[in-house]
């Protein structure tokens, strides 16, 4: 049997098997070690470059992404741009022309249209990893979620996860969705009807319009930022009325039948969809979270490269959690 | 000009309800004769036609020829010619073009470029409005006057409810119909394909089948209030089939077409973020799918008609929200109601013609669809079993932007005929 493999992109969590799932966590617990180390850097990488290419602004993943990259010795190049739409169609096909051409190994990609990742990586034969394009994935969030999940739990199967929030417009909550299933976790959604997906049951989800169900239901809230622009968008009449009805506050919680862990995506929008209370509290790994950003995307950069499985096979010997 | 004799083909004419083997004869630019064991008069030319079938050339009363303004990606010399290969010989050029056809001026220039180019006939569509902007009416008098054979903002939806009723009973003075690209704005706002299970999946904006049916069941009501001619352009869902069924049940000056893409396609083509498969109304379910069919089939739709909208390649070549909507039409039309719908079981060969030819004929009452004795002689011979396959590089269109690239089709166009003369 040949070992599993990414293939040549990673677009979204969609398409991969939970067989490569489980190689990317695997893949990452030893990085999690590199990162707490005096000289955080392993030569992995060297003579590797990698452009991260943001067309819309993201101070954190790129951030994560960055310190992936440096821990691994790639030479890493930035590109911010963020221009009206019809330049960045245009400058979407000129740009992988122009990668190509600089013989780049590596491109990871913010794009703030559905789909871009997957057009770039049909152009170019560098590895493109998606960092989130438009309302669809952002597959290296939804893994380091689940990294995140499993290092608090026996096993992501038969686990019950909400996301909540604005699902319509949230790319985290499609990766975390196809991410959770793969792995045998029960998946709901929650938020008021105008801010969820049409048909969003077809996927295999549940549906809860009152975040008191949801907690009621659930091992673990997934809570996902309240884009401010919704409000005026009319998609919800206020973040007043929002905290009202849909935040995670403590008294929420303390009514649950059983202890939830917390997770979120950031930034976070505390008093939105987030009580401080809830943040900063014990059920909280809102910062787990960002430590496992890091190992996860040199997880995911080591593998593109053509890394050996191997790393993750004796990963496994140390045998920090086998039955999922 | 020769007189032509087509022997021994097998003719379909709705008009008539002639369906059987025998000649066709025109003299004149006129059909001179249809009957069994015609002899050629003196100096005419005979084709045999012998396992063809000889129709009505075939009408498209929904196409964007992009001339004046985008000539890279279709002038009206490229689009005739296109209609021609497709077994067309009258089209309807909608006035969306740069800048809108909203004057006599405008609608001559469109005339004047049909004719030099000497294929299919091409019948100008005034603007509504002024500059399609929805604000003031279009001197329709002056549009008809120079060669306009009816009314549309296409390309925009007419929004102002009160600009439909007054162009409606405007265009009572005049006997022409008012087409509407019937869409709600605020429904649609940014929308990139249809909202359902598909968009969800892709993180795509829906559009929701509400957007068009809204504007269906308004344009009704309006017709009915004024007693004016609307024509739906490209209707694409169940409830609107079904809107229009009951309107025609209760008398109402309606009619409807469809496009191909709408009677074939779903939402699916949309996965993997193919643009050649974005337009508006977008790729529906196979519910509405049947549903068009059905609508085809008894008469409530009744035109079949392209929206053949040509793009030069680069504008399809992006990301999927930045595309723009449409595909080209004309060449891929009657293999696909071949294919679809006749083999498909749904329509009779007859019955495809009445919905390619006669009736969107007598939609925009054009002198087209009918193989009577003195009608103009227009029309299409095609090997109706013969198989091709689709590539969009062989097309006399300019633009290539066709989600059916590398399909098979059925229906070999043979011989396009416009005023007895062959023009494919
Ligand atoms: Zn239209
Ligand atoms: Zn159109």
């Amino acid at each position: 049997m040949t070992p599993p493999s990414l293939g040549k992109d990673l677009l979204g969590l969609e398409k991969l098997t939970a067989e490569q799932i489980r190689l990317v966590l695997d893949t990452a617990e030893p990085f999690k070690e590199v990162s707490e180390r005096a000289i955080k850097k392993v030569p992995t990488l060297r003579g590797k470059t990698i452009v991260n290419l943001f067309f819309e602004a993201s101070t954190r993943t790129r951030i994560s992404f960055e310190f992936a990259q440096k821990r691994l010795s790639a030479d890493t190049v930035n590109i911010s741009s963020t221009g009206s739409s019809v330049q960045k169609g245009e400058t979407l096909v000129d740009t992988a022309r122009n990668l190509e051409a600089m013989r780049i190994d590596m491109v990871v990609m913010r794009h703030p249209s559905s789909g871009a990742a997957k057009f770039l990586a049909e152009r170019i034969r560098s590895n493109v990893i998606n960092a989130g394009d438009g309302q669809h994935e952002h597959p290296t969030q939804g893994l380091l979620d689940l990294l995140t999940i499993r290092d608090n739990f026996d096993a992501i199967d038969g686990l019950k996860v909400c996301i909540c929030g604005d699902i319509l417009h949230s790319r985290v909550a499609r990766s975390n969705i196809w991410g959770l299933l793969k792995l045998g976790a029960e998946v709901a959604v929650c938020g008021p009807q105008s801010l969820l997906p049409r048909g969003i049951e077809g996927l295999g989800v549940q549906v809860f319009h009152r975040i008191e169900q949801a907690i009621e239901w659930s091992d673990v809230l997934n809570i996902l930022r309240l884009q401010l622009e919704r409000m005026s968008a009319g998609y919800i009449p206020s973040l007043r009325e929002y905290y009202r009805v849909f935040g995670v506050t403590m008294e929420r919680l303390e009514a649950a039948p059983k202890d939830l862990l917390i997770l979120h995506p950031g930034p976070m929008n505390r008093g939105v969809e987030i009580d401080s209370r809830v943040a900063d509290g014990p059920h909280s790994v809102i910062l787990s979270q960002v430590t496992n950003g890091v190992a996860v995307r040199m997880a995911i950069l080591y593998l593109l490269a053509g890394g050996e499985p191997a790393l993750a096979e004796a990963a496994k010997r140390t045998n920090r959690e086998g039955a999922e | 000009m020769k007189p032509l004799l087509l022997k021994g083909g097998h003719i379909v004419d709705p008009s008539q309800g002639y369906d059987a083997v025998g000649d066709l004869l025109m003299a004149e630019g006129r059909i001179e004769a249809l009957s069994k064991g015609l002899s050629a008069p003196d100096g005419a030319d005979v084709l045999d036609v012998t396992g063809k079938v000889v129709a009505p050339g075939l009408v498209d009363i929904h196409v964007h020829l992009r001339e004046p303004g985008r000539e890279d990606a279709e002038t009206v010399a490229t689009g005739a010619h296109a209609a021609a290969a497709g077994g067309f010989t009258s089209i309807c050029a909608m006035p969306n073009t740069d800048p809108v056809t909203d004057n006599q001026a405008a609608v001559g220039f469109i005339v004047k470029q049909g004719e030099a180019a000497e294929a299919a006939r091409v019948y100008p569509i005034g603007a509504i409005s002024i500059g399609q902007r929805g604000e003031h009416l279009a001197e329709f008098g002056e549009l008809i006057h120079a060669g306009a054979v009816g009314v549309s903002d296409d390309g925009h939806p007419v929004v102002s409810s009160h600009l439909m009723r007054t162009a409606l009973e405007y265009s009572l003075t005049f006997g022409i119909p008012v087409a509407d690209h019937c869409e709600d704005p605020t429904l649609f706002e940014g929308g990139a394909m249809h909202e359902g299970l598909v968009s969800s999946r892709l993180g795509l904006k829906g559009i929701p089948a509400a957007a068009e049916e809204i504007m269906v069941a308004r344009n009704i009501m309006l017709a009915e209030l004024t007693g004016g001619h609307a024509h739906l352009l490209h209707m694409s869902t169940r409830g609107s089939v079904e809107l229009i069924r009951r309107a025609k049940d209760r008398g109402i000056n309606v009619t409807a077409e469809a496009t191909p893409h709408h009677f074939t396609l779903t939402d699916d083509a949309c996965e993997d973020y193919d643009t050649n498969a974005k337009m508006n109304p977008p790729l529906r379910e196979q519910d509405d799918v049947a549903a068009v069919r059905e609508g085809l089939k008894d008469g409530t739709l009744d035109a079949i008609a392209t929206d053949h909208a040509p793009h030069h390649y680069e504008t399809k070549e992006r990301d999927f929200d930045d595309a723009p909507f449409g595909i080209v039409g004309l060449e891929t039309a009657l293999g696909l109601g071949l294919v679809e719908l006749v083999e498909g079981g749904v329509l009779t060969l007859p019955e495809l013609i009445t919905r390619m030819s006669t009736a969107p004929a007598r939609v925009y009452d054009l002198p087209a669809g009918s193989l009577a004795r003195g009608a103009q002689a227009d029309v299409v011979v095609f090997d109706a079993a013969a198989r091709w396959t689709v590539d969009p590089q062989r097309f006399r269109s300019k633009s290539h932007n066709t989600p059916f690239a590398g399909r098979e089709l059925a229906g070999k166009v043979e011989y396009t005929i416009v005023g007895g003369r062959l023009v494919f």
